[in-house]
């Protein structure tokens, strides 16, 4: 196994401090110049502050769990749905050809557009599942498939030969050829779940949910709220990413080495 | 125990690679010989069951095979004991698996993953694999590349004892001490 190495650092601390103090000016210059500037951009010493007083109610944390629930579960279905059907379209053509058209369609098509018709046939709350679940799906699909077709023949044709059993096969020729490019694409499709999810919660008003409340901050003006929930949504989401890519690496080290 | 060819043939792109090979091997080392490009791997990986052959026929589908490729063809993020177990299974015995290695020159290899190792270490290791794994009939395709003097009279010996109760089909262009029966491609 090659490629479950450790991301070179991009996000330095000082570039973070640099932009935090260009928003702060920003804000600040807005306030001064206008009578109700504040509104327009709450600085971010407010949304942290706006954040200290939402985190100590119920409402907060039930959002901040009823939310991941919902797009971690379409998440893990579209994994599980990939990760299937990849393997069945590497070993026979006519499913991949099958699959082609849908996975081009969903790569192609606005989620706005996936999420308005999936209102008129599901309730609100199934519906981040299942734009999540779809809109993650391409991503971990078509990886898993460029890993599968890349798995060594001549690895193979030596198993074939030592009549190595099928369990024995996945384990040790194809997990570590697949989990490398799984782990790339999970990144990847869990950074667009929660894009996807928090924004068939905001157009579906899922109630209690972050999306919900980024859609009352929308109406009622309030910036810093809206500041707070994306940090919320942010943190989740790194949390989430490193949590699952962590659990990816320790398998890849049972099962590989 | 006899293995049988008559009349192999095959061709790619119009180009014929084996013309028309028949041969028997019994029990001990055949040696399969030729110049360069004349098919002596095509020939091994028919009668491992790898390719179809155009034409002709033969019983290798009756034994149970194992082998050297050209290649080492190792799980590289797998340290020895690992790519023993894997191609052995329930076959793997721990003993005799540290015997073979020790006597091939790999006793201190450890757990260092396969990746680490250097070709002659790498090439030793899937000699031991066809060795240790329950066979009838070994194809052994250039076993010696890459081994110095000593490591070459190490292997040359653990094939010999192992071709005292198998078929050992061999490929080799070094002109080494193993003597047997000889199967001349043209």
């Amino acid at each position: 196994m090659t490629a479950v190495e450790p991301r070179k650092k991009s996000v330095r601390l000082w570039a973070v401090v640099f932009w935090l103090l260009v928003w702060q000016g920003a804000s600040m210059a807005l306030a001064a110049l206008y009578p109700h500037g504040a509104l327009l951009l709450a600085s971010p010493l407010s949304a942290l502050a706006r954040l200290g007083e939402l985190a100590v109610t119920a409402a907060f944390w039930r959002a901040a769990l009823t939310s991941p629930v919902r797009i971690l579960g379409g998440f893990l279905l579209a994994c599980a749905l990939a990760v299937a059907l990849a393997a069945l379209a590497a070993r026979y053509r006519r499913v991949e050809e099958l699959l082609a058209p849908l996975v081009s369609v969903v790569k192609a098509v606005p989620v706005a557009s996936f999420i308005i018709l999936a209102l008129v046939w599901l309730e609100s709350r199934q519906l981040p599942f299942f734009i999540v679940a779809l809109m993650a799906f391409p991503v971990v699909y078509r990886n898993v498939l460029e890993g599968i077709r890349g798995t060594s023949r001549a690895l193979l044709e030596m198993a074939q030969v030592f009549r190595v059993p099928l369990s024995r096969r996945l384990r040790g020729i194809y997990l570590p050829q697949v989990l490398p490019y799984f782990r790339a694409a999970a990144g990847t499709a869990l950074g667009l779940s929660w894009k996807a999810g928090t924004a068939a919660e905001v157009i579906g008003l899922c109630s209690g949910t972050i999306g919900e409340r980024l859609y009352t901050a929308k109406v009622y003006f309030q910036t810093a709220d809206l500041f707070a929930w994306t940090a919320v949504i942010v943190l989740l989401s790194v949390l989430f990413e490193k949590l699952f890519l962590r659990g990816v690496d320790a398998l890849a080290e049972r099962w590989c080495a | 125990m006899e293995l049988r060819a008559e009349d192999l043939r095959k061709g790619y792109g119009g180009t014929a690679v084996l013309q028309s090979v028949s041969f028997t091997a019994g029990v001990g080392i055949t040696r399969v010989t030729g110049s360069s490009g004349i098919g002596k791997t095509t020939l091994l990986r028919i009668l491992l069951g790898l390719e179809r052959a155009d034409g002709g026929t033969t019983n290798a589908g009756c034994f149970r095979w194992a082998a050297v490729f050209q290649e080492d063809r190792l799980l590289e993020q797998l340290d020895a004991a690992g790519n023993l177990r894997f191609a052995l299974g329930a076959a793997y015995d721990e003993a005799a698996a540290r015997a073979l290695l020790a006597e091939l020159g790999l006793g201190d290899a450890g757990g260092k993953r396969v990746r680490d190792w250097s070709g002659g270490m790498k090439r030793r290791l899937a000699l031991a694999r066809a060795l240790l794994a329950p066979s009838d009939a070994l194809a052994l395709d250039e076993p010696f590349t890459g081994l110095d003097a000593d490591n070459r009279a190490a292997a040359q010996r653990c094939i010999a004892r192992a071709a005292r109760e198998k078929i050992v089909l061999l490929v080799s262009h070094e002109d080494d001490a193993l003597a047997g029966a000889e199967v001349r491609l043209q």
